[in-house]
């Protein structure tokens, strides 16, 4: 546990009140996963709190992508558990995974992808509604406001610039109120000063928000910023 | 609700894309949709002026011909026969007849036939008198309701008639001016187009043409117009444009009857109004004699038209059959139309799959982004498929458009040379069908990119940068 991690746990002892606070949001067990074409991952065990955050790092090709993304639910594997808020993530049919990830997992991907029909506010309602989550204009725009693109929120996405589509996308990620935001590479085309200020966002809004945030990069930078690190390298990972 | 507005918003995204498979799958509905009008109606119109009849007498020729011109009044007769051909059809007593109608045709006013016929016609298409009277004289004539708004007669004016079936100055009559004494309630038939006379207004009127070019050189005293009263045997039909035959000269003003024998049976009033005065003037002609039997069934009534066929100058036709001939020969035209408008509809339908596939592809970010959000396999289907419903819904308002124009266009081609009034803004339940079959079109056109989006494995896709 680095600095971060204690700062975190001191402030749950002052709020240990709230029964979920401090409490295992996300808890992988002996994953893995083995392609179809025969290439495999075995995946370290690792739990993350709530509101903690976690860096996984590694170099290219060991498997980053593919832990993302059985942690998102966007792939799934039958060996080991991957348990969020107490759901084990494995065992879930294909629809109900669907339902969960849109429930409790907000994903922030490397290339910023909209409904490019929709405007900005209408693509969080939207994420609202394929959720099965009830629609909440006025939390929406609070959270475009948060992000200090509220004056955005009828315009097509194609008007934003790269920045306030990154930040539409963290508020998209932000709408159900997730247990887990996941980010895949978000600084990694950032110079030193936006990297900087987008992570600070990112743990700024997940702890606003209440999550866990898990941040899968090769982006070195970060390791000085964020102390809870799990390093992936040639399919035998090392907690750290 | 939301999948439909977000179908809607990606479909008006890109509209150039739709724009051709759009307009491709209207011209194919629109056509479609525009002969189903067009049949309907056609189809309607010959079985409402079918009026009951069940044959049709007339000169020999063409039998649809002669259908055609006696009955729809489209065509030209096929010539005409003498009274005294037909007086056994004539006789009420006549067994297997349960009622005759003369028709005389000849001239036209405005392009609207002039009719010279009995007061039956008006019970064969269930016409009512809106004002005025029946005819009683020569000359006084009875309007349809289509005449009357389109000419704007009204009773009382006076009009002159023109030779033949086309509106045409050269071929005016100059010396018989005809009066509307009536003017007849609409019906919706053939008989709102005619304007109704006796027949012996048309003798007149065309013995009159005739004598005057065979008889002119000779007969300078015509011009005189002074014969009233004088008793001169041969004053012919100039009498008539003086409008004061009543009573006086009436005896002699029908050239024929100078030949003929029985001057007495005209020595009062008009001329022929009823089949029994017709009978006569045995020599004088009509064009056609409309029938209907007491007993359709009655074997008898089965084979007087071969008879009349096999051993008279005359031919005899059935309207119902004629009309069933010619559906089949339209049928034929209309069928190749049918196919070449479903090519369209076939070619359109893979040309909106082929769009949506390509759009699928194009938005497979956007499509796997739905499921990390949340949606699920068959929200993406569902959503593909809303998608091709409203193109074809689109194409199919498109069509239902462009064929109700368009036959809106041919109803004013129609009226202006046939007289027939046919219109664009008629609504059919089977365009209610033909919606259907247009939104099953899209369900099946989106069928294999719906199936693809609801397939594709988003870990590859959002892998693949």
């Amino acid at each position: 546990m680095g600095l971060k991690g204690l700062y975190i746990s001191t402030k749950s002892y002052y709020l240990y009140t709230c029964k979920q606070y401090n409490q295992k949001v996300l808890k992988i067990t002996s994953v893995k996963y083995k392609y179809p074409d025969g290439e495999s991952f075995d995946f370290p065990d690792f739990e993350c709190k709530e509101k903690e955050q976690l860096l996984i790092l590694g170099s290219s090709g060991v498997g980053k992508s593919t832990l993302l993304h059985l942690l998102g639910g966007l792939l799934t594997t039958k060996h080991g558990s991957i348990e969020l808020a107490g759901q084990n993530m494995t065992k879930l049919s294909n629809k109900a995974l669907d339902q969960f990830r849109g429930t409790n997992i907000g994903i922030i991907f490397q290339k910023n992808h909209f409904i490019s029909s929709l405007s900005v506010l209408e693509n969080l309602l939207m994420s609202q509604y394929f959720s099965g989550g009830k629609e909440d204009e006025a939390k929406c725009k609070s959270l475009l406001d948060r992000l200090n693109i509220g004056e955005k929120a009828h315009k097509p996405i194609k008007t934003l610039s790269e920045g306030q589509k990154q930040r539409v996308a963290i508020a998209r990620a932000l709408a159900n109120s997730p247990k887990l935001i996941l980010a895949d590479e978000p600084t990694s085309a950032l110079d030193d000063d936006n990297c900087k200020e987008v992570i600070t966002l990112l743990e700024e809004q997940a702890e606003l928000a209440g999550a866990a945030l898990v941040i899968v990069t090769h982006d070195a930078r970060l390791k000085d910023i964020i102390s809870n690190q799990i390093t992936l390298s040639n399919q035998i990972a090392l907690a750290k | 609700m939301k999948l439909l507005k977000l179908a809607w918003k990606n479909i008006i995204h890109n509209p150039l894309n739709l724009l051709l498979s759009i307009i491709l799958f209207g011209l194919g509905i629109g056509l479609i949709n525009f002969l189903i009008l067009f049949n309907t109606q056609l189809k309607n119109k010959f079985d409402s002026n079918l009026a009951g009849i069940d044959l049709v007498i007339g000169a020999k020729g063409s039998p649809l011909q002669m259908i055609l011109s006696s009955m729809y009044h489209v065509d030209a007769p096929t010539g005409n026969i003498k009274v005294s051909e037909v007086k056994t059809f004539l006789n009420p007593k006549h067994p297997l007849i349960k009622a005759a109608v003369p028709l005389s045709l000849g001239d036209n006013y405005k392009s609207y036939r002039i009719v010279g016929t009995t007061d039956s016609l008006m019970s064969f298409y269930s016409a009512t008198l809106q004002q005025g009277k029946f005819y009683d004289r020569d000359l006084e004539v009875v309007i349809g309701r289509a005449v009357a708004d389109d000419t704007e007669l009204k009773l009382g004016d006076k009009f002159k008639s023109s030779h033949g079936f086309n509106d045409d100055d050269d071929l005016a009559h100059d010396h018989a001016a005809f009066k509307v004494v009536g003017i007849l309630n609409g019906t919706g038939s053939v008989i709102d187009q005619l304007i109704l006379t006796n027949p012996s207004t048309v003798w007149n009127v065309h013995d009159h043409t005739n004598e005057e070019s065979a008889s002119a050189p000779s007969e300078d005293d015509h011009d005189d117009h002074d014969h009233d009263g004088d008793g001169q045997p041969d004053h012919a039909a100039e009498d008539h444009d003086n409008h004061d035959h009543d009573g006086d000269g009436q005896p002699d003003h029908a050239p024929e009857d100078h030949a003929g024998h029985d001057h007495s049976a005209h020595d009062h009033g008009p001329l022929a109004r009823t089949n029994a005065e017709l009978l006569n003037y045995p020599n004088k002609e009509i064009t056609t004699l409309l029938i209907k039997y007491r007993n359709r069934t009655n074997f008898q009534s089965l084979s007087m038209p071969r008879n009349i066929n096999e051993n008279t100058d005359m031919q005899a036709a059935s309207p119902a059959i004629e009309i069933n001939r010619l559906y089949s020969m339209i049928g034929s035209g209309r069928q190749m139309l049918q196919w070449l408008a479903a090519l369209i509809g076939i070619i359109s339908a893979i040309s909106i799959f082929i769009v949506l596939l390509k759009s699928m592809r194009e938005r497979k970010y956007e499509l796997a982004l739905i499921r990390v959000m949340g949606g699920s396999r068959s929200s993406l289907y569902s959503l593909i498929t809303i998608e091709g419903m409203i193109m074809t819904a689109i194409g199919f308002f498109v069509g239902f458009i462009l064929s109700h124009i368009g036959m809106e266009i041919l109803a004013g081609s129609l009226k202006s040379s046939y007289k027939y009034s046919f219109t664009g803004w008629h609504f059919m339940i089977e365009e209610w069908m033909l919606l259907g079959i247009s939104l099953l079109i899209g369900v099946i056109a989106s069928l294999v990119p719906a199936i693809s989006a609801a397939r594709m494995d988003i870990h590859k896709t959002l892998n693949d940068r």
